[in-house]
């Protein structure tokens, strides 16, 4: 996939008009000004929620601990803690930052489709986001979960403007979402340059349009959803009320025919990233494109069907069990095929251990971690044991605080260095990622132990048998929030150093059309389409 | 009233658990690796499916991580510096397409055996009816005259000496251990989950729904659970506690309870939202 370019008219020329600092930044239509606002965004997010969890393992540490006042504030934590992680950082750093920045570069267009669109995509999610902290910090909080399953999130038993101002920054969040994935769909389809076909679109591209679609057929099931629980809470509809005839299974289920795609569109666009790191770094083309594309289309797919997993224990007749035993099952051949794809790309290459790819390669082990854990929990007769215990705490943070954060720690030291001109101290780096790395598995790993126990999620107390794997468990939350400080350092060290890095500093394995750009790049790229040969 | 009836109970469980010989506690342990015993058919099975599975996970997991070890070592820039272009390879990309396919067929099958063994018990020799409460259990025995009563955890100033904070309970769940047991779940207000570990027992209550599930106890013992799905701020605060008791001990049992709790018994009262204490029991004559 090389590109021939003509750098002619790129670069800091005299076409090369930034607006004022206002214009530029608050009224943007720039898609790579948009997309960096959706990282900061993305950090300003994962922070919060990082801190929140901070604070929940310093409660866990110890059984009878009482960091927290009460089991409502608990709650209310634990609710913005998932809402914050999923909504206002892995999904603007992957979609919005690094999806606005990189696919119409990489499929040499100028912009987005609708850059109005794009502008108006984000600024949706600052005022969501303090929705989300209003939610957490009015009265006693909305204490539902981030499932906010009813009864307990209806009026009765979450009264007050809390859980309304949670589900407002819902559907602030959806819509932005749902405006993203239309510009995406609409751009990968009509704005690729001549002779960049579908079946040569570079990875990432892919990722990202089969995100934009789980996105567009997901995210308005969770609207209905929790529009029909605003009504519930609020005009007296008993949508989900078994005393008016409703059902609370019935929100279970289209929650999770949301919820289940959603978890794929947190991971998918990782993979894209993961997919050009181990490429660029074996110094090789990716094993099986056409696989690792379809692969991804097929996780897609399979995602929408297997959602009532989450459901095993809410009283479904058997044989949908069975059913959604089976099809969950399924999705384990087209994650494997990219697993073992990933290792053939690296057969054969010549490998640099630079710091993206020591986060690429730990995303494959950790992800591989994580998958196969949700093998054993797909299980339903085994999922009887299992269902929200710390073992699913640890599977999903295995596949996302391990995996999607794994794979935007390794997009932002991949390109950092393109969108900002300037390269990462690496020495930091590798200590930040070794950091990391040890901090999330003292983390993560002893909470599969705490599950098979029996320990239940979401507690705020628990019997003293089960301290000793929290104290470990806590003592690696803290190594974890300390990697986070240093991240923030190399962050500021990165971006106030004075050396320039070169258009293509990753050299001959990076070979997709961002590194035929300066770096950073023009303001505006590509006024002149490039030819794909 | 509240603490005689207390103590009465708890007098009972250690008389009863003294007697079930020999009497096994099967609750979680400080740095426990694994699942708890199993102490019924589900579990047993369940948990040999889990070790099934898990060997082949922890083989997967390894293997994986060999490979990766391998070729970051053999194909380091410094042992290969010239990167071959090798991009396709139709009969490797079938193997791992096929293979983990029948690995999948492997786990399904017992899989599928499993899932249908726990639904539910076709002959039952005894009905359970399980409500959750914020935030406590109400259990009901239907083939005993009804006999009723609520089951709440033990609050830290109340506890003895070897008690089991947050897993001990004043009125435990008392069955019959050789016994087909139907168990149905409700709730009275919100989404609870009423989870057993040693017993492979795990079901929702849901308000509106019965939902229907089973357990047979292999032997005598205590067995602790907990509430396993979010219901409000005491969320924590309502374990499990199930007495596993010989049957001719369980129809003594069910003799003095029934004389105990059901001729002064009402379903306890609605509990006020936010109590912190539990709410005190109404006593009222109620018809045998």
């Amino acid at each position: 996939m090389t590109a021939s370019y003509d750098h002619a008219h790129d670069g800091h020329d005299h076409h090369d008009h930034k607006p004022g600092f206002f214009t530029r930044w608050f009224c943007s239509t720039n898609h790579k000004d948009i997309g960096t606002l959706y990282l900061i965004f993305a950090v300003i997010g994962g922070l919060t929620g990082g801190a929140l969890s901070v604070m929940m393992r310093a409660q866990l540490m110890h059984p009878g601990s009482h960091v927290f006042e009460s089991g409502q504030h608990w709650n209310a934590v634990i609710t913005s803690h998932g809402l914050l992680m999923i909504f206002f950082s892995v999904m603007p750093g992957l979609i919005g930052g690094f999806g606005n920045w990189f696919v119409p570069i990489m499929i040499g267009a100028p912009d987005m489709a609708f850059p109005r669109l794009n502008n108006i995509s984000f600024w949706l999610l600052p005022p969501a986001f303090v929705l989300i902290l209003a939610g957490q910090m009015v009265g006693d909080g909305a204490g539902s979960g981030w499932t906010l399953y009813p009864p307990l999130s209806n009026s009765t038993f979450q009264s007050g403007p809390q859980m309304d101002f949670v589900l407002f920054a819902l559907h602030l969040a959806g819509i932005s979402s749902l405006l993203g994935a239309i510009n995406f769909i609409t751009t990968i389809f009509n704005m690729r340059a001549p002779g960049m076909t579908l079946h040569r679109m570079p990875l990432f591209v892919w990722a990202m349009l089969v995100t934009a679609f789980l996105l567009l057929l997901s995210v308005p099931v969770l609207a209905g959803a929790i529009t029909m629980l605003i009504t519930d809470r609020n005009f007296g509809t008993a949508f989900f009320n078994p005393e008016g005839g409703g059902d609370p299974v019935l929100f279970q289920h289209l929650f999770w025919f949301f919820g289940h795609p959603e978890v794929y569109i947190m991971i998918l666009p990782g993979f894209g990233i993961i997919s050009h790191i181990i490429s660029t770094f074996s110094k090789k083309p990716i094993f099986g494109y056409l696989g690792m594309a379809y692969a991804m289309v097929a996780i897609g797919v399979v995602g929408f069907v297997v959602w009532a997993h989450h459901m095993y224990i809410s009283g479904m007749d058997v044989d949908t069990r069975a059913y959604f035993m089976a099809a969950t099952m399924i999705i384990a051949v087209p994650t494997g095929i990219k697993i073992f794809s990933w290792i053939a790309t690296m057969w054969g290459g010549s490998i640099d251990m630079e710091v993206p790819m020591m986060w690429a390669i730990g995303f494959i082990f950790l992800f591989t971690i994580g998958g196969v854990t949700g093998v054993v929990l797909s299980n339903a007769g085994i999922d009887q044991a299992l269902h929200n215990t710390y073992y699913v705490i640890a599977h999903f943070h295995y596949v996302l605080s391990l995996g999607a954060v794994f794979s935007m720690f390794a997009g932002f030291y991949y390109w950092i260095g393109k969108m900002s001109g300037h390269q990462y101290p690496n020495g930091l780096a590798k200590i930040h990622f070794w950091m990391t790395f040890i901090a999330v598995n003292v983390t993560f790993f002893p909470q599969h132990f705490l599950g098979l126990a029996g320990m239940p999620r979401r507690y705020v107390d628990y019997p003293a048998a089960f301290e000793g794997w929290n104290m470990v468990s806590s003592y690696g939350a803290y190594l974890g929030g300390l990697s986070m400080v240093l991240f923030v350092v190399i962050c500021f060290l990165t971006f106030t150093s004075k050396t320039k890095v070169a258009d293509n500093y990753w050299g001959e394995g990076a070979t997709t059309l961002e590194w035929t750009l300066t770096s950073p790049p023009a303001f505006h790229t590509f006024e002149e389409l490039p030819r794909l040969k | 009233m509240h603490v005689l009836r207390r103590l009465f109970a708890t007098t009972l469980t250690l008389v009863l658990v003294a007697l079930a010989v020999p009497a096994m506690a099967q609750a979680p342990r400080n740095w426990q690796l694994g699942m708890q015993d199993a102490a019924s058919p589900v579990a047993e099975r369940l948990q040999s499916l889990h070790d099934l599975v898990f060997w082949i996970i922890t083989i997967i997991t390894l293997f994986v991580a060999a490979l990766l070890v391998y070729v970051m070592w053999r194909f380091n820039s410094r042992r290969n510096p010239v990167a071959s272009n090798f991009s396709h390879h139709t009969g490797l990309e079938i193997a791992w397409t096929t293979i983990p396919v029948l690995i999948l067929v492997v786990i399904a099958i017992p899989s599928f055996r499993l899932v249908f063994f726990e639904d539910r018990t076709q002959a039952a020799d005894l009905t359970i009816k399980v409500m959750g409460h914020q935030w406590y259990w109400e259990y009901t025995y239907p083939d005993s005259a009804n006999l009723n009563f609520r089951s709440d955890y033990i609050h830290d100033e109340d506890l003895k000496p070897g008690q089991k904070r947050l897993l001990e309970v004043d009125n435990p769940l008392v069955l019959p251990v050789g016994k087909n047991i139907r168990i149905l779940t409700n709730s009275a207000d919100v989404i609870h989950s009423f989870f057993i570990p040693a017993l492979g027992v795990q079901r929702y209550t849901i308000p509106g729904r019965t939902i229907e599930t089973w357990v047979r106890i292999d032997r005598p013992g205590t067995y602790y659970g907990e509430c396993n799905q979010i219901c409000g701020t005491n969320h924590s605060y309502m374990p499990i506690a199930v007495v596993g008791v010989p049957p001719a001990d369980f129809q003594a049992w069910e003799k003095t309870a029934k004389a105990k709790f059901a001729a002064g018994e009402a379903i306890p009262a609605p509990v006020v939202a936010n109590a912190a204490e539990p709410t005190p029991i109404r006593v009222a004559q109620v018809q045998p």
